[in-house]
């Protein structure tokens, strides 16, 4: 009834081609934004900040970087750990090296920096696929892993090996160190999530988008029809390792604090991007926030049933989220290989004709 | 002869042994790819999951004790009694053939015809699964598997090596009993794929499933077999890894370096399984050896990877894989 192009009358090309075609969608998203701008700051608490929802915004940016890599462009990378790590350590360099500048700067040269090396290791992309490359991308993963544990220079020779940041404010409020109150930490997150949405919204329904959609689909074949396949997959792998490069200079920065390398950007963190692609759709913006919110939550979820209310002991818990986990991921695959976005897809379709389909 | 070229010689001696290990895991890869096109991430955590049932069932533990515990408020753990090392492997033989038909038929037979790709991130899933079940069946600490085989420094070795140069060797007695069972695996293997009914139709169904489908041959069965085999296989590297350093989580890491192994040596490829497993152990050894102490040491982490990196970019199908060839 409400769910519908029709009545809503485009007057001009840009209108035509707007993000949201139809006004439901449109006022909803306003909405969402109203409530997650003016609303949550007043509610957020600190267990719900660290628990959920600074998670949730952090991964979003990095599966929307893994999304545009592999969801668009068909690349697979096992590497997003190692690239996340990237981040935290360029972020972490230049907020001790240049501690005047504002931190926001610093993040986004941290994701320039990221960018970088990501289009090293996008090169061996032009020679090898498919599945050769998701292995030489773990090469990226371990390589920068343990770069970043055994070179002294990038922890600043630090006694424990860890990176810690430094209270840093913006616009007067605290974002980073122990300080920082949740709203503020939740708001920084929530800014630059909702740019690099944007971003990655309109970069995928260009040009550029249409030359990564055309190498996935059969990069051949794209040759052909005269996309260059250097420019096409060196700029998916820079515009994704951007993105992942400013998730992790904010995982680390904001969300944690201090980061010791191996542990947090390991591989279990490379999967579990592709996972939050997996299940919430390949190629799809709304699939990553939906992944990315489902991976996040489905631990906290399992942890209070299983722990909260059964009283399971937490190792039982853990790996019953692990099993969870991959059989979840399994069960997508077969079931619905588009993921969560899919659902919403139909969903729209029914919708639009809801209360009286034919 | 100078010490530096002896040690050397060790390191690469110790480097083949280690490299015979990754062939090992790398050949349970490659078996799988050749009959059903599935890159089979989880072949490591099967190989764990076989180790970890293998002592489970030497050590007589009740599985899943751990949860049974938690959903009646009981307090189980052990059957009490300790299972014979041969009867015990048999036992993991069945419960691997039980997971190669389990996988068939929850989740391989629902994928044909899907990309190789997705194919690829259902055993990522796999991998995960496995990894939760075994922790869940046999509990995460870290266990010792003891299955008989010899262990510790080879003194005939040390001796000879001391006599000829004035220096011994130091090799494991588990890495040369390790470097016979692969050579005998690949054998009844290479004998297997060639010489019998079911390796003949693994053979062809690796060709063209549909053609083998229409000269009578089972896919089904054919697939069951082929994950049957390959969890006889991680079993195998299972036992050897798992004697070596204990059944634990980083067994399944290691595996990771059976990838490198197979990309060096070609998807499609048993010898270039045994020759990238040797490529591997002995460069990163050599490497870690010659090059480690100047950068930090640990270089074992990465080396593999990015020296299959580098070769894939000037060989993209490996040294013995078929060529690749693309059509629009």
């Amino acid at each position: 009834m409400l769910y519908r192009e029709a009545g809503d009358f485009k007057t001009s090309y840009a209108k035509d081609n707007q993000t949201f075609p139809i006004r439901f969608d449109r006022w909803g998203y306003f909405a969402l934004l109203a409530v997650a701008f003016l609303v949550v700051p007043f509610v957020i608490n600190d267990y719900w900040a660290s628990a959920v929802l600074l998670p949730f915004l952090i991964y979003s940016i990095a599966a929307l970087g893994l999304n545009i890599l592999t969801g668009y462009c068909g690349q697979v990378s096992l590497g997003t750990g190692g690239f996340m790590a990237v981040g935290a350590y360029s972020c972490y360099k230049l907020m001790t090296a240049f501690p005047e500048v504002s931190i926001v700067i610093h993040v986004l040269l941290a994701g320039g920096i990221t960018a970088g090396v990501g289009l090293l290791f996008g090169l061996p992309s032009l020679r090898i696929k498919g599945f050769y490359l998701a292995v030489a991308t773990l090469a990226a993963q371990f390589f920068l892993v343990w770069l970043f544990n055994k070179v002294g220079w990038f922890y600043n020779y630090s006694a424990s090996g860890q990176i810690s940041s430094a209270p840093r404010s913006v616009l007067g409020f605290e974002v980073t160190g122990p300080t920082a109150s949740a709203a503020a930490k939740y708001l920084i997150c929530l800014s630059f999530v909702v740019v690099m949405a944007w971003l990655a919204r309109n970069l995928t329904r260009g040009s550029y988008g249409r030359k990564w959609m055309a190498i996935r689909d059969m990069d051949i074949a794209a040759e052909i029809i005269g996309v260059n396949p250097l420019a096409a997959k060196l700029s998916a792998f820079a515009v994704s390792s951007f993105f992942v490069g400013v998730s992790g200079a904010l995982f680390f920065s904001v969300y944690l604090g201090a980061v010791e390398v191996g542990e947090v950007f390991g591989i279990q963190k490379s999967f579990l991007v592709l996972f939050m692609i997996i299940i919430g759709g390949l190629g799809s913006i709304l699939g990553s926030f939906a992944g990315a919110a489902f991976i996040v939550l489905l631990p906290v979820f399992l942890k209070n049933v299983l722990v909260g209310s059964f009283g399971w002991a937490t190792d039982l818990a853990a790996h019953l989220e692990i099993m969870t986990l991959g059989g979840l991921i399994m069960m997508f695959l077969i079931l619905e290989p588009h993921g969560l976005a899919q659902y919403w897809r139909t969903t729209k379709e029914k919708l639009r004709l809801w209360p009286f389909p034919h | 002869m100078p010490e530096q070229l002896l040690f050397a010689m060790e390191v690469t001696l110790n480097g083949l042994m280690a490299g015979v290990l990754y062939a090992l895991v790398a050949l349970g890869f490659v078996l799988i790819f050749k009959a059903s096109g599935v890159f089979n991430f989880a072949q490591g955590v099967m190989a764990l999951f076989a180790a970890l049932t293998l002592v489970g069932f030497m050590e007589g533990q009740i599985p899943f004790a751990h949860l049974i515990n938690a959903i009646f408020g009981t307090d189980i753990h052990h059957f009490g009694w300790h299972v014979n090392a041969l009867v015990a492997i048999l036992m993991t033989m069945v419960v691997m053939v039980a997971l190669a038909w389990c996988v068939n038929h929850f989740v391989m037979r629902h994928l044909v015809n899907q990309e190789p790709i997705i194919l690829f991130m259902a055993t990522i899933g796999l991998a995960y699964f496995l990894e939760g079940l075994g922790d869940l069946m046999w509990g995460s600490d870290i266990k010792n598997l003891n299955v008989g085989l010899p262990q510790g420094i080879n003194g005939w070795i040390d001796e000879t090596t001391f006599n000829l140069f004035g220096y011994g060797f130091f090799i494991d007695n588990l890495d040369i009993v390790a470097t016979i069972v692969a050579v005998a695996l690949v054998i009844v293997l290479i004998a297997f794929a060639q010489y019998t009914k079911q390796g003949r139709a693994m053979r062809a169904v690796a060709d063209d499933h549909q053609a083998a489908l229409s000269v009578g041959i089972s896919l089904n069965f054919i697939w069951v077999m082929v994950w049957s085999v390959a969890g006889f296989v991680a079993l195998v590297a299972g036992i050897m890894w798992g004697s070596k350093s204990g059944v634990q989580f980083s067994l399944s890491l290691i595996a990771l370096k059976a990838l490198p192994v197979l990309m060096l040596g070609g998807f499609t490829s048993i010898p270039g399984a045994i020759v990238g497993g040797l490529i591997i152990g002995v460069g990163e050894k050599l490497f870690e050896f010659a090059v480690g102490p100047l950068i930090g040491g640990a270089t074992e982490n990465w080396f593999a990877f990015v020296l299959a990196l580098v070769f894939l970019v000037f060989r993209p199908q490996g040294l013995f894989g078929e060529k690749i060839i693309e059509r629009v």
